[in-house]
């Protein structure tokens, strides 16, 4: 039973930066019906801005978060306006084509700029451990990765459902063509997509940066892909979904893991996640969008 | 001698006495024994080149400037061929036999990787001419090979001599491996140590793997922590080690961790910091081992090049000494008596270390344990399976 819950602190502990990552796939689709590839790498870039700042200029952890959040932030939106915005109107196969482009050139500029070796993160935050009853415990590394995710999604879920922007963000996604005439401004409000997705995105960096100090550019490939499973099993789009998709794809492996041999993780874990989508076609909570022909 | 056939026996008989009169007559710089070098001098790894033809420049140095080398009653020079292979199969295919045909090298040094070493000794094999390559683990180099010697030790050998070490410094009796299921190297050495493990009377518990590019591995180590291990053994490399042990120190792993000799980069220490202190692997050699003769030889190659020789060195001047003793045992200047004698090689004490061939090209030997301490590699121990 102890062993179930140590293995449940380690699957929250992963699930928090799946879900993290998952939700700026799902914003992106959400509002552009873009799947941006270079999400994944955003968040690494993410990762080595948070290194900058807590291993070259010794910032504390929340100036560090916080640089880094803005920082990526702004990276998020240049990437609209440069790669994605002039082919908004081309067909979606082209926007795709041209994420993939940039993902590749984040990882070698990166590549390029700071080296291949692998760097690693100084601890942010002083390294305690805490004890549970029945010989398991979290760290605080632990707790405060999961603290930080459940209020940066609590907050992201409140914005999307309960303000104005979060009201004109949904809109777009039912129909960009006549919102402007309803006086939204469409530009802004994609651009603000982008900046809160690439925040939340650097937020994983960082975060993945207390679980797991060593990074190197192409980190953000794999977590990149597992994050988009998690989008999609979740619901592309829904911003819940989100959230439930990442928690549900590192329960899953970490389980898989727990109780078979470790070799049959993946294999075991996305076979899972395909049967689901076989049931569920558009994932947990997502909707069924009809094609007017 | 086949060369000599045009001459009738008697004949024969009176140019060679004349022949071996003469040569012993003269100064010994009369004769040379050709040896050929096949190294990584450009390509990826030049790295590995340079240390490779710094060492066998130095071997030869020392013995001709120490009169030569006393093969059977004369006094030889050596005179050394060096080939650049490139780091690529063919040209290393193409130096082989260039070096044996048109220098007609009684044996040939090199090359290092295991990606030209494995074509190369086709090209020994087909010669019938020695090939001893410094730095080659891969089983297939001399696999099924006669002709072709290595002084590294193999990825076989090195799992069986973590077993075994483990078993001896730790009395371990219970095991954990975790190691990245899509490499060969690591896999290899992971169910090499598991079978030696389980030979030596020990109990594998915890057998869990992981691919490459991972960062979490809490899943498998909490599953490791409850199996309940004395020691936790981990053949990966350097960039993923550091983050293994932070993580295995988190779920409450307090065990001795052991590597292998995918370890060995100061990188290690670098990512890894505090939680590295005091952790083991093993390897070829260690720049502060005990053995003064080894020491001497560092010594004498910081003056020379003017830095610490890395394990190709080490193992490119082991590769000479081993050439040179066999060309003294076999008493003649003859490329099978010399590959004769490289098999039957008792002992010889080395810069890495003691070593033997027991008709096969695999040197029988010992590796060494670095022990981490003040944030630097130790030599801690000699291994043996």
């Amino acid at each position: 039973m102890s062993y179930l819950l140590q293995q449940a602190i380690n699957a929250l502990q992963l699930g928090s930066v799946y879900a993290l990552i998952a939700l700026g796939y799902s914003m992106v689709y959400g509002v552009l019906r873009l799947i941006n590839f270079a999400h994944g790498d955003i968040f690494m870039v993410g990762a080595f801005l948070g290194f900058f700042a807590a291993a070259v200029m010794k910032w504390p952890f929340v100036v560090t978060l916080l640089f880094s959040m803005v920082a990526t932030a702004a990276l998020g939106v240049t990437i609209e306006r440069v790669a994605y915005r002039p082919l908004r109107a081309a067909p979606r196969v082209s926007a795709v084509i041209t994420a993939l482009g940039v993902g590749l050139f984040l990882e070698h500029f990166t590549l390029a700029t700071v080296g291949a070796q692998p760097r690693q993160i100084p601890r942010m935050i002083p390294l305690r451990f805490y004890p549970l009853p029945g010989d398991i415990g979290f760290s605080s590394t632990q707790a405060v990765i999961f603290g930080i995710a459940i209020v940066l999604m609590l907050a992201l879920d409140l914005f999307v459902n309960h303000t104005l922007t979060g009201t004109a963000m949904r809109a777009i996604s039912w129909d960009m063509r006549h919102l402007p005439l309803m006086g939204v401004p469409v530009n802004r409000i994609i651009a603000l997509t982008f900046a809160i997705g690439s925040g939340l995105a650097a937020a994983g960096g960082i975060l993945v940066g207390l679980a797991y100090p060593i990074i190197d550019p192409y980190m953000g490939i794999l977590v990149g892909w597992k994050a988009f499973v998690a989008a999609v099993v979740g619901g592309i789009g829904s911003v819940r979904g989100a959230m439930i998709g990442g928690y549900i794809l590192a329960a899953t492996e970490v389980f898989v893991a727990a109780f078979l041999p470790s070799t049959y993780r993946d294999f075991v874990a996305f076979s899972l996640l395909l049967l689901l989508l076989v049931f569920r076609p558009t994932g947990l909570l997502g909707r069924a969008w009809a094609q007017k022909v | 001698m086949r060369s000599s056939g045009r001459l009738s026996g008697p004949a024969f008989t009176v140019v060679v006495v004349l022949a071996i009169a003469l040569a012993t007559a003269l100064s010994a710089a009369a004769a040379e024994i050709p040896v050929g070098v096949n190294a990584e001098l450009t390509g990826s790894i030049p790295v590995v080149g340079q240390s490779c033809v710094n060492a066998a420049r130095m071997a030869v140095d020392e013995v001709n400037q120490g009169g030569g080398l006393l093969v059977g009653g004369q006094r030889y020079t050596i005179r050394l061929f060096v080939e650049d292979n490139e780091d690529k199969a063919q040209s290393a295919v193409a130096a082989a036999q260039k070096l044996y045909s048109q220098n007609s090298v009684i044996a040939m040094i090199g090359p290092n990787a295991s990606r030209n070493a494995v074509p190369a000794a086709d090209i020994a094999e087909s010669e019938r001419a020695p090939m001893i390559t410094p730095w080659s683990t891969n089983p297939n180099t001399t696999k099924n090979k006669s002709y072709v010697f290595r002084a590294a030790f193999t990825d076989d050998f090195q799992g069986r001599v973590v077993a075994s070490f483990a078993r001896q410094q730790f009395k371990a009796q219970r095991a954990a491996v975790l190691y990245d299921v899509a490499s060969e190297y690591n896999k290899g050495i992971a169910e090499v140590f598991r079978k030696s493990f389980t030979d030596l009377g020990g109990q594998v518990v915890a057998f869990e793997t992981y691919t490459t590019g991972d960062k979490d591995f809490l899943s498998q180590l909490t599953k490791i922590r409850a199996a309940r291990p004395e020691v936790l053994f981990l053949p990966n490399y350097y960039s993923e080690v550091p983050l293994q042990v932070q993580q295995a120190h988190l779920v409450g792993l307090n065990i001795p961790i052991i590597g292998s000799d995918s370890w060995g980069f100061p990188d290690l220490i670098k990512l890894g910091g505090a939680d590295m202190e005091g952790l083991m692997y093993t390897t070829h050699y260690a720049p502060d081992i005990a053995t003064p003769a080894a020491q001497a030889f560092i010594k004498r190659y910081e003056a020379r090049y003017g830095s610490v020789p890395d394990d190709v060195a080490a193992l490119t001047y082991d590769s000479f000494q081993l050439l040179f003793m066999a060309l003294q045992k076999a008493g003649k200047v003859d490329r099978q008596a010399v590959r004769d004698a490289l098999a039957s090689i008792e002992r010889y004490d080395g810069v890495t270390g003691t070593m033997q061939f027991r008709g096969t090209g695999d040197p029988i030997k010992s590796a060494v344990v670095i022990q981490i301490k003040d944030g630097q590699f130790k030599y801690f121990a000699t291994a043996t399976p």
